[in-house]
């Protein structure tokens, strides 16, 4: 899939028999152990291997969660008490998975801020771009799904304000929600969609997964420097070198989510959900999921109206606004330097970008009053500005540090202020040499 | 370069979150309080606190008495079952003849009739109401929530930066905090000029409002303990709130024991991996 | 290449590096694999509902009821004295299963009556699982060829003391473990 040719010799009669048929070990080895990939990427780029970690492990404790929770109003909240309770080990899976979403939203994010920082986006890798933002529109309906099951209050009261955003929709928009709702309001029909949809979806994001991979190795890593590959020197092959970096970089990730998981595993969860959906009393305060926040932050900004636009359909335009305009961004900037590493104004831009982001996220667990409201307008401005204003036109107006002329050219530079100064040969086959 | 420009974002962050917490301070009415609780709890000491907690099991079974004895009256806790109670420290024998004080409705028998018998071990805990309707109904139109759960489900919010450092302290226990705060917050007067719903009580801790339909629960002596401990609000509050937390998360020391093994394998394991990395990248310019 | 050179002892040291790594990585998953099949077993509810107790005071001599111990049936009979009978005339040698199969009692215990049965002074009373030793289905009282159960499943016929005399089944209708905690009371399990 990376485009050259395969190197990939099979040394057994079985083995050539299988290539002759159907040469899935050559796919293997030609994308996940010959692969070159740049030589100097650093530990952001490991949250790839990592999302695919979570993926698998949120797929295998939802199957086996599955075989113990009723998806039925008065049965499921105690379905799921049943499976902490009595369940062998199930107090275990079901931190793992509750816990395992929230992990999997802080690598997509760290994953999306390193390709926003490293212009990952730019062309030749538009449609990679493209189908990771595909990704986390799944990731976010399947987690929203799946936050519904337990069946607690704020499972109940989330589904139903989320739900609410298609009633913003001219005309057709209740239409749209009793369609979603399968009632008047979130209801046993509701509860039975989400779980079956929830189900579903994990499955339909590991297919755009592989697509994702697939053009990935297509047009190759970028790396911090955003300086293609120009020569064997730049890039080492992924079997030993990626593998191990990645590795070391899940298993550091896993610990920290261990730690929550055995530790404090309701700290990113809410009390409220510990209290079975009462669809005739709302908690005082609802707040989504945290990893939702500064989307729920911008669409609370809009308390007024813009025209013919009212401020309930102008917040739901804006939050989906939010996450749609990810899709551009590769068209938004304009700049012909790839890494942040080189722009030196869009990398303060891009860190109060994140300080933003995270400020947003911070905004949507309060109230919404007072100045918490002003705020959020001056955040979400800045959220559009970053991406309609400073992306554009920075690319105009910025002059980039000179550029290395290759990635081998950069790692020698670098190496030699750290003392080691020659670029050793990596040996092509490290495992035989010992 | 890249240090002041991370420096001034982490500085800006800081400065909005230090902007946004005073204006969560502002606008604060003695007499008309608008955010609850009042007070915030105070931290108590906890012995299944932190990475090696264990639950106390004398201050479970003190707690699980004075649940018997004052809070089921109205509260029921209908996902605990009386077998798990073994993890009180009772024996089989012990948990057979708790359950039987208890009645269970069972049936229909071969004539069609639902009858009641002695509670067994597989039995839940009864509700003290035979539905929610019932249960507002005989307590002023406010149902009293269920306890199996309600060590997890109640919280009072940390703000910022508490929360941030709730992380490295492991900080789990505002159940517990909470419901101690709450039964022994009774005591304070209202603010003079306060006005107090009629059949409510004030209650400074309270999460949802400046008083609540459930009079003072407990007094001193109204349980006899056994094993000398003080016989004092404070204490039942503290044991029943102990108890609560055993209810709502009956696993807490498996999961901690299981955690403290997974933390160690795997900080072995990291390490190893990383020395393997660095020996493969040695030499390798990167 | 140059660093792997400037040591004569490294290879052995990497070498053990690698399958201490490679040995912590296939115990990790080992441990990892454990909760997936743990929480397959039965949970702590139904093992709590392992145990009932039956009444069976309103069963005359030639009347059976079915109780639902462990998600299945369990044949009570009160046998009349024919059946006792014509339980006691078969000789061991003409039993398919000659074993009691009677979990009161030592394992090896032959298939008599009395060991089929509720034991002396209680002949008349047998409790059995209700499901046939073949493939599962549950058998039919008081019919085929033996006056006892039969399995309309796949044709196997069972004596008055449950004792499989004819067709696919390999063992005698399971004993399980059971006392009379009174006179008309059942303990099962």
């Amino acid at each position: 899939m990376s485009g050259g040719h395969s190197t990939y010799t099979p040394k057994t009669g079985l083995g050539r028999w299988v290539d002759a048929r159907m040469p899935l070990p050559r796919l293997v080895y030609d994308s996940f152990v010959s692969y070159p990939v740049p030589r100097n990427l650093n530990y952001a780029y490991t949250f790839g291997g990592i999302l695919a970690i979570m993926l698998v492990a949120q797929i295998l404790t939802g199957v086996v969660l599955a075989m113990h929770y009723t998806a039925e109003t008065t049965l499921a909240f105690a379905s799921v008490e049943k499976i902490m309770r009595d369940v062998n080990s199930g107090w275990l899976l079901r931190y793992l998975h509750s816990n395992g979403a929230s992990f999997f939203f802080i690598a997509v994010y760290i994953h999306i801020f390193r390709g926003l920082y490293y212009g990952s986006y730019k062309a030749p890798r538009e449609l990679l771009w493209i189908l990771g933002c595909i990704i986390y529109l799944l990731m976010m309906a399947t987690g929203f799904m799946g936050y519904v099951l337990p069946w607690g209050q704020m499972s109940f009261w989330g589904a139903t304000v989320i739900t609410g955003f298609f009633t913003a929709i001219p005309l057709v928009g209740d239409w749209i929600q009793q369609l979603l709702l399968g009632g008047f309001a979130v209801d046993n029909p509701t509860l039975n969609r989400f779980f079956s949809l929830h189900y579903l979806l994990p499955f339909m994001i590991a297919g755009v997964v592989v697509l994702h991979v697939w053009a990935l190795h297509v047009t190759g890593q970028t790396n911090p420097t955003g300086i293609e590959v120009k020569s064997k020197t730049d890039t080492l092959p992924f079997t030993p070198y990626a593998t191990l970096k990645d590795a070391f970089g899940m298993l550091v990730f896993l610990l920290v989510f261990a730690y929550f998981l055995f530790y404090i595993p309701n700290y990113l969860g809410h009390p409220d959900n510990y209290i079975i959906a009462d669809p005739l009393k709302t908690p005082a305060h609802i707040v989504p999921e945290w990893y939702y926040l500064p989307f729920y932050a911008i669409l609370r900004a809009i308390t007024f109206s813009i025209g013919p636009i009212d401020s309930k359909l102008g917040g739901v335009l804006a939050m989906f606004g939010a996450i749609a305009v990810l899709f551009f961004v590769p068209w938004l900037d304009t700049s012909k330097v790839r890494s942040a590493v080189y722009r030196p104004w869009y990398k303060l831009f891009f860190w109060l970008f994140v300080a933003n982001a995270l400020f947003l996220g911070w905004l949507g667990s309060r109230p919404a009053e007072g100045a918490y409201v002003v705020m959020s307008q001056v955040s979400t401005l800045y959220y559009f500005g970053f991406f309609f204003v400073i992306m554009p036109v920075l690319g105009f107006i910025e002059t980039p540090r000179r550029l290395p002329n290759s990635i081998t050219e950069a790692v020698l530079k670098k190496n030699k202020m750290g003392g080691a100064a020659h670029l050793a040969h990596a040996p092509a086959s490290p495992e035989i040499k010992g | 370069m890249k240090k002041i420009l991370n420096g001034l974002a982490v500085a800006g962050f800081v400065l909005a979150g230090a902007l946004g917490a005073a204006t969560a301070q502002e606008e604060h009415s003695e007499t008309e309080p608008t955010h609850f609780p009042i007070h915030k709890p105070e931290e108590q000491s906890w012995s299944f606190a932190g990475p090696f907690g264990t639950y106390n099991k004398a201050q479970l079974q003190r707690g699980l008495k004075v649940y018997k004895e004052v809070c089921s009256a109205c509260h029921s806790m209908e996902l605990v079952a009386f077998r798990t109670l073994e993890g009180l420290g009772y024996s089989e024998a012990q948990v057979k003849a708790l359950a039987a004080e208890y009645e269970a409705t069972d049936g229909p028998n071969a004539d069609g009739e639902m009858f009641t018998r002695p509670a067994l071990p597989s039995d839940y805990f009864p509700s003290p109401f035979p539905n929610k309707e019932a249960a507002a109904a005989a307590n002023n139109g406010a149902a009293p929530p269920d306890f199996s759960l309600i060590a997890k489900a109640r919280g009072v919010e940390r703000g910022f930066p508490l929360f941030v450092f709730d992380i490295f302290t492991q900080y789990a226990e505002g159940g517990p905090d909470y419901i101690h705060a709450l039964l022994t917050g009774y005591e304070e007067e209202p603010p003079a000029g306060m006005e107090i719903g009629e059949g409510t009580y004030y209650n400074p801790y309270f999460i949802a409002g400046k008083s609540l339909a459930m009079a003072p629960p407990l007094s001193d002596g109204q349980v006899t303990y056994d094993d000398g401990s003080p016989e004092t609000v404070d204490q039942y509050a503290r044991d029943v709130a102990a108890f609560l937390m055993w209810a709502a998360e009956p696993h807490l020391e498996a999961r901690k024991q299981t955690g403290f093994s997974v933390m160690a394998f795997m900080i072995l394991f990291t390490g190893l991996v990383y020395l393997t990395k660095r020996k493969v990248w040695a030499g390798v310019a990167h | 290449m140059s660093a792997t050179d400037t040591t004569a002892t490294e290879p052995t040291r990497r070498d053990f590096l690698y399958v201490a790594t490679g040995m912590a990585g296939v115990v990790g998953v080992g441990a990892v694999t454990w909760p997936f099949i743990d929480q397959m077993r039965p949970d702590a509810s139904t093992l709590a509902l392992a145990t009932i107790e039956v009444d069976v005071s309103s069963l005359q001599p030639g009347m059976s009821l079915t109780a639902k111990w462990r998600g299945r049936p369990v044949f009570i009979r009160n046998r009349t004295p024919e059946e006792i009978e014509a339980a006691k005339a078969v000789s061991l040698d003409e039993l398919k299963d000659p074993v009691a199969r009677n979990a009161n009692i030592a394992g090896d215990a032959p298939a008599t009556d009395l060991d089929r049965s509720a034991g002396e002074g209680k002949e008349n009373w047998i409790v059995m699982v209700g499901v046939c030793t073949h493939l599962g289905c549950v058998p039919l009282g008081q019919q085929g060829d033996f006056g006892g159960w039969f399995c309309p499943c796949h044709g196997s016929h069972y004596d008055t003391a449950g004792r499989v005399r004819k067709g696919p089944a390999p063992e005698n209708l399971a004993i399980p473990t059971f006392q009379f905690v009174s006179d008309t009371t059942i303990r099962i399990g």
